[in-house]
């Protein structure tokens, strides 16, 4: 790849006085996946050193650094026991190990990748992205209305109220990208669904969760309507990693699996 | 731009362009152990252990590792020999060629994890990709080497 | 009792290779190499108008830019094959039309990859884009015509038609085919396809070159075949023979994606041009659009057979897709018959015709297997589907219908690698074993045909193969074998090593001949000025013809050592005693091989022992084996686990028991590959989408989760220690046992490869609608 030059601000600030100077001027995260997407920057602009690569936990929320990779969000032991888990077995089943070691959460969301696994999980844990500018933008907007003003992402906030969750990916090996991805939770009176790589970025169901919020018990008649309203909400489509029918089929079969799961977790 | 690593333990500067990939910058420096399989993190061959982990040297930047360490094949011999012997009492020496990258991965995995089952190396190393063994063989060597400790 | 054949010994290289040690091509190249790039074809036919390189040409750092004006117009083949060729002759170093997308269009020299990457931008090619043939099933009297230019031609007869877009084509039959088919109780008549798999090998295709000190143009290439590497180059760029030394250093798989010239054409003419050492990588791309695939193809079959089970008659329609050059057209279309067909010798009449033709997509070539597990799909499936139609258990049928020891097939005389066959009778097949003992190893009769698991459904599949060791007549291979001081030996071996361990194979042959360990025989291989002649890693022939080589030189080498024993210790060369070690006469006086090999080298009579054989098989004994393979399949998914894929082999004797089980299960890997997940895709202009390992899937470590490999005994006479060959047999049978374990779980047959979840599960809806 062709760069001028490769800084190393000292502070958020100097990077984003930095990222804002020219168009031409790019953010390196990870990098795992910046070869496919830019064949030349004027500068590279590292947040390493900016104390961006932290993981903090409280009783409500886990906040994770945007420099924080997907290796680190996949070990961590209190997104492992936060909602079933999710966050952690989405990263788990990127590409492999030595990817996920450089790949980063931040990286991971600004490039708005349409296949990307930790999408429907941050949706469902009601995650919120912290702007250096723009402050707290909630994931959800984030993803259905892009803002393209240059900011830096400073971290990523996720809910831990969720009781149980479920995540499923479907991918023709274990090294591919999804055909489909979902993602499922449910607090004390809230479920939240999401699907991603339909090939659309991901998205939620709220009409669907909206409806399963009405009912303390589930039966096969409910989960089907559930999905049914999910699969009107959702938008799907082909391309060469599968069908639109066959996705349809996919998203049928998970959520409903997905649904019973996460229902017998909270009892 | 100049750009200070520890390579196996020794100090090394590299000379490189800002846009150089640690992959060409170590074939350029003779660590001829660390080879190129595809252009996009997707094989596995190029990997190196950068701060003691697995990380695939096609797509770090050289400019990056400033003041990191890397390990190579080179610098972990010993444990390379201890695998490969159970790869010749298996049969899983093919072609090789992922071999080097696989070894780093290992040993990296050695550290990483306590005891793993099978299940647990086969999904550490999903990202060593390999078209010539049918990968049995050789997580039966890698089962045996863990063992020996 | 053998001490060195049949043991598990490891690879002689293997150590090294893991330590890293300098070993591939590219670990080879001058660091001061000119790079080349290749500007690429964007279009799938077109003809090149203008290229204006000036600008490039100016550019600081590069050296030169070559288009089809610089090259001299001499047709030639890049297949790697024996001598006359038998694909046609219809590719030029470089051309004035380009036939597929990544076809070559020009080239450029320079001091890096990066002045090479502005050079090609900043040249200019107008094209004027002509409608390519992107169907195979319309390539044939198409008005449009992918190779009209005048000096291609054929070797020999195969069929070769390019104004019909036809590369090769044949037709056999034995008996009459219609009328036996007419009499038989039951009839099937199904069509089945199956995809341009990419062989995926780690190293992308790597070449490089200096000139020497004695003026001769060197070549270091990750090749399968450098003799004809050799032989093609001095034909192409008309430099003599005599002036190219060919090195073929570790190569990181090959698959027979490395049977075939690649960038050896642009880095010798770069090199003899300006003197100067060149290299050449692939990436990855170019490795997926601009090398070779597996050739796709179409296959009609008709199957007849009385209604208790036995099969009269089997008749086969291929078409075959070669894409935009013909290399290996004809051979791996006559496989598809040669290496199939004989399974089932009882048939009252058989008929295999067809032909091969050229489209604008990625050119074919040689791959593993090669041609034989299109067959083996085609027909092992269609035999499960006649077993369902008869009512019969389908290992019951393979027992009566199968191929059996002592018997012979009369396609073995009529069907050779593009020529005539050789007529032989199966001296060992242990068929009846593999099936039976795969059968009791998967626990046939207690899964077959399902086991319904609720949303899960268990169940497996079967298919049998053979496939060939070495072409009869045609492969040659060769050894020499050098006796040093302090006795131990070198053994060189023009065989090439591509990854599948011939090297240490063929070392223990020598070994065992010769009574000694295996670090006293130093193999070296594959150079084409100090190694003997050998075709290359090809045809499945390196352990049979390479080793039946080496068994020579071996037994030769014994012979001169007690000749010479037999001087020094002053008796007869019948009175002599050898254990390897030391010699001994009747009157128990020895001399040790060390002392032997120190005399004669420093003191006493002094002379270098070195033998050369060479060895030519007369026929090419079939390794056989059977395949099962378990699954789980969800209903309402179609997601698939294979549970354990069974492989009972028959290739004689297993040399290396470790390293022909590791031959096996790769291949096996390889073929559920092409069974279930590599799928192959064109955009509507022809551009292959699946040209990365992002979008085109090999399997990976978590979707082989057991593969039980097991070899019967047998012993093949005309063998090295009773070898048969084991490169290529393992890729037959897995997409013939997918596809009949899809049936027996689901009752859905799917007839085009890959067999995907996605098929699985649209065709199982479809079923139920229905």
């Amino acid at each position: 790849m062709f760069v001028a030059e490769y800084v190393r601000p000292k502070n958020v600030e100097e990077a984003y006085q930095a990222l804002i100077k020219d168009k031409k001027n790019l953010i390196i995260a990870g990098g795992a996946w910046m070869k496919l997407t830019k064949k030349s920057a004027s500068k590279l602009i590292s947040l390493e050193g900016l104390d961006l690569n932290k993981i903090v936990a409280t009783e409500e929320m886990i906040e994770i650094g945007s420099m924080v990779t997907l290796r680190e969000i996949e070990t961590n032991e209190n997104i492992l026991n936060t909602c079933s888990g999710i966050l952690s077995l989405a990263c788990h089943n990127i590409m492999g190990i030595n990817i996920r070691n450089i790949a980063t959460i931040g990286g991971s969301v600004m490039a708005r990748l349409a296949f990307s696994d930790i999408y429907p999980a941050l949706l469902v844990l009601d995650a919120s992205l912290v702007f250096y500018k723009s402050g707290e933008v909630s994931f959800a907007d984030f993803l259905s209305h892009p803002n393209h003003d240059p900011d830096l992402l400073l971290g990523i906030r996720i809910s831990r109220k969720a009781e149980a969750g479920y995540f499923r990916k479907v991918a023709i090996t274990a090294l591919d990208f999804a055909i489909v991805n979902l993602a499922l939770s449910k607090t004390a009176d809230s479920w939240r669904i999401a699907v991603g790589a339909t090939p659309f970025i991901a998205s939620l169901a709220i009409e669907a969760a909206n409806y399963l919020d009405q009912y303390k018990e589930l039966n096969d008649e409910i989960i089907q309507t559930a999905v049914n309203m999910a699969l009107d909400e959702i938008k799907v489509s082909k391309n060469q990693r599968g069908s639109k029918e066959y996705r349809i089929e996919l998203i049928k079969t998970y959520l409903k699996r997905g649904i019973r799961s996460v229902s017998e977790h909270v009892g | 731009m100049l750009v200070n690593v520890i390579v196996n333990q020794e100090t090394k500067t590299f000379v490189c362009e800002p846009g150089d990939y640690l992959l060409d910058t170590l074939r350029a420096y003779n660590y001829l152990s660390v080879r190129r399989g595809c252009d996009n993190t997707s094989c596995g061959v190029c990997t190196v252990l950068l701060n003691g982990k697995p990380v695939p040297s096609c797509s770090v930047l050289t400019a990056s590792v400033e003041g990191k360490s890397i390990i190579t094949v080179e610098g972990i011999q010993a444990e390379a020999e201890k695998l490969g012997r159970h790869f010749g009492d298996e049969g899983a020496d093919q072609c090789g060629y992922c071999n080097p990258s696989l070894a780093l991965t290992v040993y990296a995995m050695k550290n990483d994890l306590f005891q793993p089952t099978e299940a647990e190396v086969r999904e550490y190393l999903v990202g060593n990709l390999c078209r010539c063994t049918g990968y049995i063989q050789q997580e039966r060597a890698i089962m045996k080497y863990l063992g020996d400790e | 009792m053998m001490k060195v054949v049949n043991h598990k010994i490891p690879s002689v290289d293997g150590l090294g290779v893991m330590k890293g040690r300098h070993a591939f091509t590219d670990d080879f190249s001058d660091k001061h190499s000119l790079f080349i790039k290749v500007l690429r074809s964007p279009h799938a036919y077109a003809r090149i108008v203008s290229i204006d390189c000036e600008a490039a040409k100016q550019l600081p750092g590069v050296e030169m830019v070559i288009t089809h004006n610089d090259v001299p117009r001499i047709p030639f083949t890049r297949a790697g094959q024996g001598y006359p060729e038998p694909s046609p002759h219809d590719k030029f170093v470089l051309d004035e039309y380009v036939r597929y997308v990544g076809d070559e269009v020009l080239a450029v020299a320079a001091d890096s990859p990066e002045t090479c990457d502005k050079a090609l931008e900043l040249i200019q090619v107008q094209y004027q884009v002509l409608t390519p043939i992107l169907n195979f099933e319309e390539a044939v009297d198409n008005e449009i015509i992918l190779h009209p230019e005048p000096e291609i031609h054929e070797m020999f007869p195969i069929g070769f038609e390019p104004k019909r877009n036809i590369a090769a084509s044949y037709e056999m039959h034995v008996g009459d085919i219609e009328n036996v088919l007419k009499k038989s109780d039951v009839v099937i008549e199904e069509t089945f396809f199956t995809q341009a798999q990419a062989h995926a090998m780690m190293e992308p295709h790597t070449v490089n070159a200096r000139i020497d000190y004695q003026e001769r143009l060197i070549l270091y290439s990750a090749t399968q075949t450098p003799y004809h590497v050799r032989r093609i180059i001095s034909q192409g760029l008309g430099i003599p023979l005599s002036k190219i030394r060919v090195i073929k250093p570790r190569v990181g798989g090959g698959f027979g994606g490395k049977q075939a010239i690649h960038g050896e054409m642009l880095v010798s003419l770069v090199t003899y041009k300006t003197g100067k050492p060149s290299k050449m990588i692939y990436t990855r791309k170019e490795v997926f659009e601009s090398s070779y695939t597996r050739h796709p193809m179409r296959m009609d079959v008709r199957l007849g057979a009385t209604k208790d089970g036995i099969l009269e008659a089997i008749d086969f329609k291929v078409l075959s897709d070669t894409g935009a050059y013909g290399e290996h057209a004809l051979t791996v279309f006559m496989v598809v018959g040669s290496k199939v067909l004989p399974l089932y010798n009882k048939v009252k009449s058989v008929r295999f015709y067809g032909d091969v033709v050229y489209t604008n997509h990625t050119p074919a070539g040689a791959f593993r297997g090669y041609g034989a597990i299109q067959g083996n799909f085609g027909l092992e499936s269609a035999i499960d589907m006649l077993c369902e139609k008869l009512g019969m258990d389908p290992i019951e049928f393979r027992q009566k219908n199968m191929m059996k020891e002592t018997e012979t097939s009369p396609i073995f005389a009529i069907m050779g690698e593009g020529t005539e066959g050789t007529a032989m009778d199966m001296d060992t097949c242990k068929l009846e074993e593999c099936v039976e003992t795969g059968a009791r190893l998967i626990d046939w009769y207690k899964k077959y045909p399902r086991i319904d698991m609720g949303d899960k459904v268990k169940s497996v599949g079967m298919a049998i193969a053979m496939q060939g060791s070495g072409i009869p007549f045609i492969d040659m291979g060769s050894a020499t074998i050098k006796l040093n001081d302090d006795g131990f030996y070198n053994l060189l071996i023009g065989a090439t090593d591509i990854g599948q361990g011939s090297d240490t194979v063929l070392a223990q042959i020598a070994a065992e001949e010769l009574m000694t360990t295996i670090d006293k025989m130093i193999v070296y291989s594959s150079d084409t000025d100090l190694t003997p002649f050998d075709v290359g890693a090809y045809a499945s022939s390196t352990t049979y013809v390479s080793g039946n080589a080496v068994w020579k030189a071996a037994k030769q080498m014994k012979a001169a050592l007690i000749k010479e024993a037999a001087r020094i210790l002053k008796t007869t060369e019948e009175q002599i005693e050898f254990d390897g070690v030391t010699f001994q006469n009747e009157k128990e006086e020895s001399i040790s091989l060390v002392d032997l090999s120190n005399q004669i080298t420093y003191s006493e009579d002094q002379k270098q022992l070195s033998v050369t054989s060479s060895y030519v098989g007369h026929k090419s004994p079939p390794p056989f084996m059977a395949g099962f393979i378990e699954i789980d399949i969800d209903k309402e998914t179609g997601e698939i686990d294979i549970v354990d894929y069974v492989s009972v082999v028959d290739c004689g004797t297993t040399i290396n028991p470790k390293l022909a089980e590791g031959q096996v299960n790769g291949a096996i890997v390889q073929g559920l590959g092409m069974a279930i997940f590599e799928d192959v895709k064109y955009s509507q202009t022809g551009k292959l989408i699946s040209n990365s390992f992002l979008n085109y899937k090999i399997p990976t470590r978590l979707d082989i989760n057991k593969l039980t490999t097991v070899f019967v005994d047998s012993y093949e006479e005309s063998g090295p220690f009773g070898a048969k060959s084991v490169g290529e047999i393992g890729i037959d049978t897995p997409p013939a046992a997918f596809a009949n374990a899809v049936y027996n779980a689901l009752g859905i047959r799917i007839k085009e490869l890959p067999i995907t979840p996605e098929k699985i599960l649209l065709a199982l809806k479809e079923k139920e609608t229905n």
